[in-house]
């Protein structure tokens, strides 16, 4: 008995409000108080991972498509080398902060995914939408990273980060099967 | 002498208390959030007609869900993380 496509989406949009509350008050009290506690400082890579992880189930159970399996398979990588990368710069297993780049990577590449395979316009349907939408806030997250990376204390950069994530999570809970978006949906979305 | 250390550390307190009353207010505004959608949109509280609904669409209510983060993440993170914080600013104060 499979979830729905949309209360998948939604379950993600859980795990990405949890991932943007734990990156907020990252943002609010500075790196250095949030790792005080070791499981704090794993909290946020380890969900991202795990999200990656479960990102794979969905690939192969919800795709109808090749470029939409494609899609969801770079979503699942994306997220699991952000989660990894993290987890190993964290624990000190990693020391060149050059991997802190694979987090503005990790989104133009998810990014792109959204916009590539999603094939109709913004106004086809709701997903259609929600598809471009969360395409282009993924490429101008990734420029916020890019600052982020550049100057990881910037209160500004690590708050635009996590208000970033929260949209995503926000776009994910819009998400429906079939809907329209602003009175519009095509017939060949399944209107009547 | 001991009365101006204690005025200087509750200037120090004020100063910095910003923080804490903004990682405080998160979960709380989270979970505001959340009832709010759900009373903007209670056709998503599927708990109010179990009857028509399946399994997943009982299971998975998204405003009920971000009350629930709003709540896990007030009452697991926020205390201590506020405490860390508490403790790094009096040390800097």
């Amino acid at each position: 008995m499979e979830p729905p496509a949309e209360v998948v989406h939604w379950m993600f949009g859980v795990g990405f409000v949890f991932l943007g509350l734990c990156l907020l008050a990252e943002a609010l009290v500075g790196s250095e108080v949030w790792r005080r506690r070791a499981w704090r400082a794993y909290l946020w890579p380890g969900i991202a991972f795990l999200m990656g992880v479960l990102m794979w189930p969905v690939m192969v159970f919800y795709t109808s498509s090749a470029i939409h399996m494609l899609a969801h398979s770079a979503w699942a990588q994306a997220l699991m080398l952000v989660g990894a990368a993290q987890l190993g710069l964290v624990r000190g297993k990693l020391h060149n902060q050059l991997w802190e780049l694979t987090l503005p990577l990790a989104l133009v590449v998810s990014g792109l995914a959204f916009l590539i395979h999603e094939q109709n316009p913004w106004f086809f349907s709701r997903s259609a939408f929600l598809h471009h939408a969360l395409g282009w806030t993924l490429l101008a997250g990734a420029v916020v990273c890019l600052g982020r990376a550049v100057r990881p204390r910037s209160p500004a950069f690590n708050a635009g980060f996590a208000v970033m994530i929260v949209t995503v999570a926000a776009l994910l809970f819009c998400d429906r099967n079939i809907a329209p978006i602003f009175g519009h949906l095509s017939p060949l979305a399944g209107a009547r | 002498m001991d009365a101006e250390l204690v005025r200087q550390r509750a200037r120090a307190r004020t100063r910095h208390s910003w923080r804490n009353t903004a990682v405080s207010a998160l979960g709380p505004l989270t979970a505001l959030a959340g009832l709010v959608w759900a009373l903007a949109q209670p056709y998503r509280v599927t708990l109010l007609d179990p009857d028509k609904h399946s399994f997943w669409y009982l299971a998975v209510q998204p405003p009920l869900l971000v009350i629930l983060v709003g709540v896990i993440f007030h009452f697991w993170v926020v205390p201590g993380l506020l405490a860390d914080l508490e403790e790094v600013e009096e040390h800097s104060a």
